[in-house]
């Protein structure tokens, strides 16, 4: 890349992480990681419950705090980043994104299934109309090859998107994957609208896909804290801003401060930290959806299935990001299945 | 009038000659209980108008205007426009005394879930048939509320991406937003939410649709259920690939669900493949109810009840 360029980091600890803690952040948490984040000089902090504004629910778990207050919370705390929102539409509305944007966040991230841009026209027209930044979110981007993505990013960057970012929510690209995607939605976007990259560790390549990333072309970069994040977790940012500093890649972060806010401001007050164990590999693997490993365990254990099976056959199904209710479907028929010689009818 | 009306089969109009009008067209015609007089539509090159024709109903793309300019006008019209065409269109109906099943979100008349509160809105000019996944849930959340109190409820409704038209997609919080809103009003439940994905895996996934009912610690079990399989037995009667996955999942009350229990049902809405496949079954439980909604007015009494005589 040129040495003019410049990466922004987007961190999403208070969002993406959010999955890691069943969606439970208190204020105070939100308060002191935002503040922290801020100091170390992160261009953006996103703040939501893990699936997004209005994502509070039977299906995705409830928020201990709305995620309208975090954001407030979130905006007090600091000097200089932008405070973001994720919305999925299905879920969240237009009405939802009017109260984050009074709440404090100046900049919007819109998230639809890879092949499914279209249902966020009306969000992005309404985010621009209130002066929002704004991104979208091709989820699960693996599945659909570089030309169709970029067909789909052309959908977003029309309806006032700028910057649209190959999402790999199952951790499930290589490289090379990554590469062909983010190449493609740089040609077809041109300068109308930045490329940027959300990468997952179930494979192990969080850092390494972003570096090809960034080399491809990629503006914009996610990462959350101790890779605090759905499944296998996220790529993390301060490890991210290491080997970007290493490469010579400028993103504004400042190394040791992005190191302290990791290991002495989230580390005690959020031990938790993903695991690249069985379930997340094979979430990799066949290309799950990372936000389904805690409900495939608790599916697991109210039904007495392990939690992988689950993984995979939902993996074999083709579910999307969204259908969580599915989770319970599919351990009440591997339970079953497991129960099939016995049964009798109900 | 009244007793002509009783003794001839009643007039429809089917106005939107696209996927859900074609379908509902089919399945009029092979119900037989309405004589379908007219299919309308706005573009002379449009593939349902010529549809209709093959099917020897008389086809125009001379809009409303067009319809209610026939020397005999159908007694009931069913809209399968856009909710913008019939916030243009409803009063027009209403003033030809011509009444409107409504099949767009304009939610102008009454939402009625033929399996719930039909019988409440006997009398109105103008009702609303909410949305897909309304028409798949209510009833069920209506089942759970009518044994025991619901604090909330929230549905999840599946569909494949190609069922999901361009109406849909334009204005996806509408679907959000009034199927909400009927979760409340007609199931009874004290907050509703509502869910919706698209989902592009091929072959298209059938429609599944996902109740979660949060009720007190207290319930009876037993009586929800034999309530849940009672209103899966009656949206049956008339979609007959509406089925329950399994049997109600039942879940102690929980410090994060704010101490309530809960009430989980999973269904299945397969199509009955009238013009549209067998996965759309979110168009098909949308015209299926549209048609049971027209039949059980038609039967209960004088269809396209005049204004006139509304208001004597």
């Amino acid at each position: 890349m040129s040495a003019a360029s410049r990466v922004r980091i987007t961190d999403t600890t208070l969002r993406d992480g959010s999955h890691a803690v069943a969606h439970r952040f208190t204020e105070e948490q939100v308060r002191r990681v935002s503040a922290a984040l801020d100091a170390a000089g992160v261009d953006v902090i996103e703040v939501s419950h893990g699936d997004g504004l209005a994502g509070s629910s039977f299906n995705y778990g409830f928020s201990a705090v709305s995620d309208i207050r975090l954001i407030e919370v979130a905006r007090s705390a600091v000097e200089r980043a932008r405070i973001a929102a994720l919305l999925l539409p299905g879920l969240g509305t237009v009405r939802d994104l009017r109260e984050a944007a009074a709440a404090g966040a100046t900049y919007l991230r819109i998230a639809t299934h890879s092949t499914e841009a279209d249902v966020s026209i009306q969000h992005f027209q309404a985010a621009r109309a209130l002066g929002l930044e704004t991104a979208g979110f091709l989820m699960l981007s693996h599945r659909t090859g570089p030309a169709e993505l970029a067909r789909q990013a052309r959908i977003m960057a029309d309806a006032g998107c700028q910057c649209v970012y190959v999402v790999d929510s199952a951790g499930a690209l290589l490289p090379d994957g990554v590469r062909a995607r983010v190449e493609a939605l740089a040609a077809e976007l041109g300068g109308d609208a930045e490329v940027g990259f959300h990468g997952h560790m179930n494979l192990g390549l969080g850092v390494a896909n972003s570096i090809v990333a960034v080399e491809a072309g990629a503006r914009r970069i996610d990462g959350t804290l101790r890779a605090l994040g759905a499944g296998a977790g996220n790529t993390p940012t301060e490890v991210l801003i290491a080997a970007l500093d290493a490469l010579g890649v400028r993103t504004g972060v400042d190394l040791p401060a992005i190191l302290d806010a990791a290991q002495d401001v989230l580390a005690p007050l959020v031990p938790t930290v993903p695991l690249l164990d069985r379930d997340a590999i094979i979430q990799g693997r066949y290309g799950v959806y990372n936000s389904f490993l805690l409900h495939a365990r608790r599916a697991a254990e109210r039904y007495g299935v392990p939690a992988h099976e689950i993984l995979r056959r939902v993996g074999e199904a083709g579910y999307v990001g969204g259908q969580e209710d599915m989770i319970i479907d599919v351990a009440i028929r591997l339970a079953a299945e497991r129960e099939e010689p016995v049964a009798v009818s109900a | 009038m009244r007793e002509a009306a009783a003794t001839r089969r009643p007039t429809a109009a089917i106005v939107g000659p696209g996927n859900i009008g074609t379908d509902l067209l089919v399945k009029l015609r092979r119900r037989d209980v309405f004589d379908v007089r007219y299919m309308v539509g706005v573009d002379p090159e449009s593939d349902g108008l010529a549809r209709a024709r093959r099917l020897g109903v008389e086809a125009s793309a001379g809009g409303v205007d067009w319809l209610l300019a026939q020397d005999e006008l159908p007694d009931v019209v069913f809209e399968a426009t856009s909710a913008r065409a019939h916030q243009a269109n409803a009063r027009r109906y209403e003033e030809a005394g011509i009444r409107a099943i409504d099949l767009t979100p304009a939610a102008i008349g009454p939402f009625v879930s033929p399996a719930v509160n039909l019988d409440v809105h006997r009398e109105s000019p103008n009702i609303n048939m909410i949305t897909c996944g309304g028409q798949a849930t209510i009833p069920i959340v209506h089942a759970i509320s009518r044994v025991t109190p619901v604090r909330y409820a929230e549905i999840v409704a599946s569909i494949s991406s190609r069922s999901a038209g361009p109406g849909t997609r334009a204005n996806i919080d509408e679907f959000t937003e009034t199927t909400a809103s009927a979760i409340e009003s007609v199931g009874g439940a004290e907050r509703g939410k509502a869910i919706i994905i698209l989902n592009p895996v091929e072959p298209p996934l059938v429609m599944r649709d996902t109740v979660f009912a949060a009720v007190g610690p207290d319930i009876d079990r037993d009586a929800i259920a034999e309530s849940v399989q009672r209103a899966v037995a009656t949206v049956q009667e008339y979609v007959p690939g509406y089925r329950l996955k399994a049997d109600p999942q039942f879940d102690d009350p929980s410090p994060d669900w704010g101490g309530s229990g809960r009430v989980a049902v999973f269904l299945e809405v397969t199509g009955n493949g009238d013009y549209l496949p067998e996965w759309a079954g979110n168009l098909d439980i949308m015209t299926a109810a549209a048609n049971r909604a027209a039949e059980l007015l038609a039967a209960a009494g004088p269809v396209g009840l005049r204004v006139e005589e509304v208001s004597a």
